[in-house]
């Protein structure tokens, strides 16, 4: 029964050890994002990006020191909440980063109400997560966003019957929603809107339909990671070469894993706000840095988002003179416009969202690799969903 | 009609070349081995490995991720599990779910955690059509291959010496050890082949689930668990027919009413173990 | 020895293990001192109570019973998801929430019940975990009352309208989560020694000779899984209601997997167990998720397979007479 001393004795000093010590010139920011389980290619870009920014910057802005501790909340909300009230009140952060999916990102949101600290959002990409806190910033996308730009492109380019198949849980449905909507409203014909479960994905059956159908394109999203067994099955079952077009947002030809879906992918256009190959210096010095630092591992639009949450941080802390009053910072976060690797992108003031181009991109092979390159754009895009009143 | 139900036998097969180690293990050694996605990801990470880097035919590989998957698990076997045979159930539980624990960072660890794609030769993709129904080469592949292990490990543990020496050492350990068989080197004999089956099958499920990577063995647990609890323990045929009524429900359902699809599969199984507790297909209790 | 002293000696024997032990008064105080000792790892504490009251019902379950579930987070998200629409339709009081919760968590813990009594281990547990991978999918299908992949916030609000348990009120959620668990761990406590207890403990030892005895198998089981249901339900509901948010996440199979783990490394059976697992895992995956927040699955996985290999009894031993020895020191420093 003396096993319980030992416990006690073993939760005691795991938790007095934590404490950690900041001093006035050191601006703690807490990064908390899933490191481990089924979401951990999220967390290991975005925390990729971030340490970029630092490090191609410096650990010093307007005369303070930055220290970036990361947390893995293992895709646990309860967990989220937890290390965002310990980050603040026992790491003394005075910003918080990251958030991998939207109800991580949710569970926050009273604290950083509460705390008057900025939650920067550069994953999660569900729209109404910054109406639920003033204190809450994005520096990553919305669905609708990717989404909508799709539909307008379809009907630009006569593709009038289209079949969705999207993964059966909230952003799958934002996805279907914004994209069926628009497209409908423009004259085109949604033929069958199928949604896949999230476990167990065994894209088969689900296509079969999708080829019954013979729709001019079949609209696509599923989170990252599953877009190489997706392609797979797409080629397999021979859609391809009946003529059925593959579109989608860019989850599914997510750069990360672009290179290992093979030619399957070639030919897929996707509407996304971040392409590694998009062509601009300042992405370029972006990409041949991220690769360096990781051993070859491309950057996606996780660890774009995070780059530029990191951006979005010193830009406001130069703004406020080093004060990290919150209100100061979400203030000057507001507004804020800058060149990120993505293009031009700005935080819109009145929502706190992000604005910025949607590019139109195609599956291509360059230099013997598979990029989604891009071929038109649509400027300044706001999101959607806060536009329509909602 | 007929391709889903093609599309439905593959993915069964699929289940039970996943599955059919670990009803090896738990069915006739009764070790519950949690860790068995752990040796699927080993099987799959070095078909992965062979063929991105080194440029090793798909073929190839395949007989290379059973000798590693294999030679890991006999050398855990000899050296851990040995220990376990007389645990209990939630030991073996614990120790288990310890290794799988273990095995994902190391895998993270060395080589990242981006899904390694396992690439089949051209020959095996695509698809053509016999009276109407559409046949994906590979999941062609995949059904003979299977039907081809199911075959010969039924045959081996049915018809040979070994397979009489081995159920009698799971009857009665005891006895079986004092009526002169080797107790000891047949269980790690079995033990290997478990493990091996679980490396083929990660090689050989790979490229229909997108790749290998660490979450692997925590992934498919639940699959696998779901195979054998619906096959019964106690067989290879057992598992092998529990899969593919698993796989053709779960293609069918989701083809004809897909606004149930994420259901069927957990339905199935809790209807199949409401009237057949012990399984479908197994000898009765244990 | 007489026939008609054996109601005494029964009653005593139920009496003497009735009778608060030293180290238990030592275990709850101390973790009260912990509670004001470290106000700022509340939440952390307030976790591990959480967990430990979760795995305190699977320890009904699995330690008493003998029943292996691994879908024991079926009804930690049902109460969860309970208690998060009872808030959110306006029933202020958490007190009232977190009872209607485990009301309705055990009384499908009674519906579910009749599917475990036959089939071996491996039926039970698949069973088990069907059916709350079920729940799981219909909580993603049923956004309109459950939020979705979204989630569900709630507002807390004060308990009794006086103590509040949001941010501002870090250490009375671990408070209110201590009070709520050691009402419960008090019920269990008798509830294993009672006339009740015992049969169903004799079930799980020798089912055969307990229905010769005419214990009644099946009502006994249902009736303990279902009181267990009610407390994974009331752990469930004070996540929801300490923390403010529910998800889907609630009946993934981690949740399971992670209170057995728990409850086996503190050993089942003697209802400390899933308190002292809780504290063990919940304690060394923060402290090892901070050093190296990519890889702590690794140094988890580690002492569980050295744990299991050197043999749990074994470790305990060797920490009892540890703590003996360390006790003997301090007392003859004191001296």
């Amino acid at each position: 029964m003396l096993k319980t001393l030992l416990a006690v004795g073993v939760a005691a000093s795991a938790i007095a050890a934590s404490a950690a010590l900041a001093d006035d010139n050191t601006v703690t920011i807490g990064m908390i994002l899933p490191m481990t389980g089924p979401s951990a290619s999220t967390g290991k870009q975005e925390q990729a990006g971030a340490q970029l920014y630092i490090h191609e910057h410096g650990d010093t802005v307007a005369g303070k020191k930055i220290q970036l501790i990361v947390k893995d909340d293992t895709g646990a909300p309860d967990v989220t909440k937890r290390l965002a009230e310990e980050l603040i009140g026992n790491d003394k952060a005075k910003v918080l980063i990251g958030f991998g999916l939207t109800p991580l990102a949710l569970a926050v949101a009273p604290i950083a109400t509460e705390a008057k600290v900025p939650e920067i959002v550069s994953a999660a990409g569900t729209a109404m997560i910054t109406e639920k806190s003033p204190f809450i910033v994005r520096t990553s996308f919305t669905l609708p966003q990717a989404a909508e730009p799709m539909a307008r492109w379809c009907l630009k380019n006569n593709i009038r019957k289209v079949a969705t198949l999207v993964t059966d849980y909230g952003p799958g449905v934002d996805a279907e929603k914004w994209f069926s909507e628009p497209f409908v409203k423009g004259g085109g014909t949604v033929v069958e809107k199928i949604r896949v479960p999230l476990k167990n994905p065994d894209f088969a059956p689900f296509l079969q339909r999708v080829s019954d159908d013979k729709p001019d394109a079949v609209f696509v999203f599923v989170p990252s990671g599953f877009g190489a067994a997706f392609m797979k099955e797409f080629v397999d079952r021979g859609l391809d070469k009946s003529g059925i077009k593959l579109i989608g947002t860019g989850d599914v030809t997510d750069d990360d894993l672009l290179p290992s879906m093979g030619d399957a992918a070639i030919g897929a256009v996707t509407t996304h706000h971040y392409s590694a190959a998009h062509d601009s210096p300042e992405n370029k010095a972006f990409v041949a840095d991220f690769e360096k630092a990781n051993n070859g591992m491309r950057p996606n639009f996780m660890a774009v988002g995070a780059y530029d949450g990191m951006a979005l941080i010193y830009h406001a802390l130069e703004a406020t003179k080093g004060s990290t009053d919150g209100q100061a910072l979400i203030d000057a976060m507001k507004g804020a416009k800058w060149t990120s690797p993505r293009g031009p992108v700005e935080i819109d003031p009145a929502t706190r969202d992000i604005i910025q181009n949607i590019y139109v991109r195609k599956v291509e092979k360059v230099n013997g690799q598979l990029y989604n390159v891009e071929f038109d754009k649509i400027e300044a895009v706001k999101d959607p969903f806060k536009a329509a009143g909602n | 009609m007929l391709t889903i139900l093609f599309d439905g036998v593959a993915y069964g097969m699929l289940l039970f070349v996943l599955a059919c180690g670990l009803s090896v293990t738990l069915g006739l050694m009764n070790f519950v081995n949690l860790a068995h996605g752990a040796f699927a990801m080993a099987g799959g990470y070095a078909a992965a490995i062979l063929i991105n880097r080194y440029g090793v035919p798909f073929l190839a590989t395949l007989p290379v991720a059973f000798a590693f998957a294999a030679f890991i698990g006999v050398a855990l076997e000899r050296s851990l599990y040995r220990r376990l045979y007389g645990a209990s159930h939630l030991d073996q539980v614990l120790f288990t779910i310890g290794l799988v624990f273990m095995a994902m960072p190391i895998a993270n660890y060395f080589l990242g955690d981006q899904p390694q794609p396992v690439r089949v030769p051209a020959f095996l993709s695509g698809r053509f059509e016999i009276a109407g129904i559409g046949v994906g080469v590979y999941r062609l592949f995949v059904i003979a291959v299977c039907g081809a292990i199911a075959g010969g490990l039924q045959a081996f543990l049915i018809g040979t010496r070994f397979g009489a020496q081995l159920r009698a050492a799971v009857d009665d350990r005891r006895v079986a050890s004092g009526l002169g068989v080797n107790v000891d080197r047949l269980f790690a004999v079995t033990f290997a082949i478990g493990s091996g089956l679980a490396g083929l099958g990660g090689a050989l499920a790979a490229d229909m689930v997108g790749g290998v990577d660490p979450s692997f063995p925590v992934k498919f647990m639940v699959s696998f668990l779901i195979v054998v609890a619906i096959g019964g323990s106690n067989g290879i045929v057992g598992s092998l027919l529990g899969a593919l009524l698993l796989g053709i429900l779960d293609v069918a359902g989701k083809y004809y009413v897909p606004s149930i699809g994420a259901f069927i599969i957990y339905a199935v199984m809790i209807a199949t173990l409401i009237v057949r507790p012990q399984g479908l297909f197994s000898r009765g209790g244990r | 020895m007489s026939a008609i002293a054996a109601p005494d000696r029964v009653a005593a024997h139920l009496n003497r293990g009735g009778r608060w032990r030293p180290f238990e008064i030592a275990f709850w105080l101390a973790i009260v001192a912990l509670i004001f000792a470290l106000p700022s790892r509340a939440l952390l504490i307030n976790e591990i109570l959480l967990a430990g009251l979760f795995a305190l019902s699977l320890d009904l379950v699995l330690g008493y019973a003998g029943i292996v579930s691994l879908g024991q987070a079926a009804f930690f998200g049902t109460g969860a998801y309970a208690a998060g629409i009872i808030a959110t339709l306006g029933v202020a009081e958490p007190l009232i929430g977190l009872v209607l919760a485990s009301v309705i968590a055990g009384l499908l813990g009674l519906i579910t019940a009749p599917l475990l009594l036959r089939g071996s281990d491996l039926t039970r547990l698949m069973v088990t975990l069907g059916v709350a991978l079920l729940l799981g999918e219909l909580a993603n299908r049923n956004e309109w009352i459950t939020g979705g992949a979204d989630g569900l916030s709630l507002a807390a609000k004060p308990v009794l309208g006086l103590f509040p348990i949001d941010f501002t009120g870090q250490r009375n959620a671990s408070l209110y989560s201590l009070a709520v668990l050691f009402a419960l761990f008090v019920a269990a406590r008798r509830l294993v020694q009672s006339p009740f207890g015992l049969s169903v403990r004799a079930l799980k030892e020798n089912p055969l000779r307990a229905n010769a005895l005419g214990v009644s198998a099946a009502r006994r089981l249902i009736a303990i899984y279902g009181i267990a249901a009610a407390y994974a339900g009331a752990s469930g509901a004070l996540v929801a209601q300490t923390t403010g948010l529910v998800s889907l996440d609630v009946f993934d199979f981690h949740r399971s997997a992670d209170v057995m783990l728990m409850l086996i490394i503190g050993g089942p059976g003697y209802l400390y167990g899933g308190l002292i697992g809780a504290a063990f895992f919940i304690a060394l995956k923060d402290g090892v998720a901070s050093a190296t927040p990519e890889y702590w699955e690794f140094w988890i996985g580690l002492p569980l397979v050295v744990l299991v290999l050197v043999g749990r009894e074994r470790i305990g031993g060797f920490i009892a007479r540890w703590a003996r020895r360390a006790a003997l020191l301090a007392m003859r420093g004191a001296a």
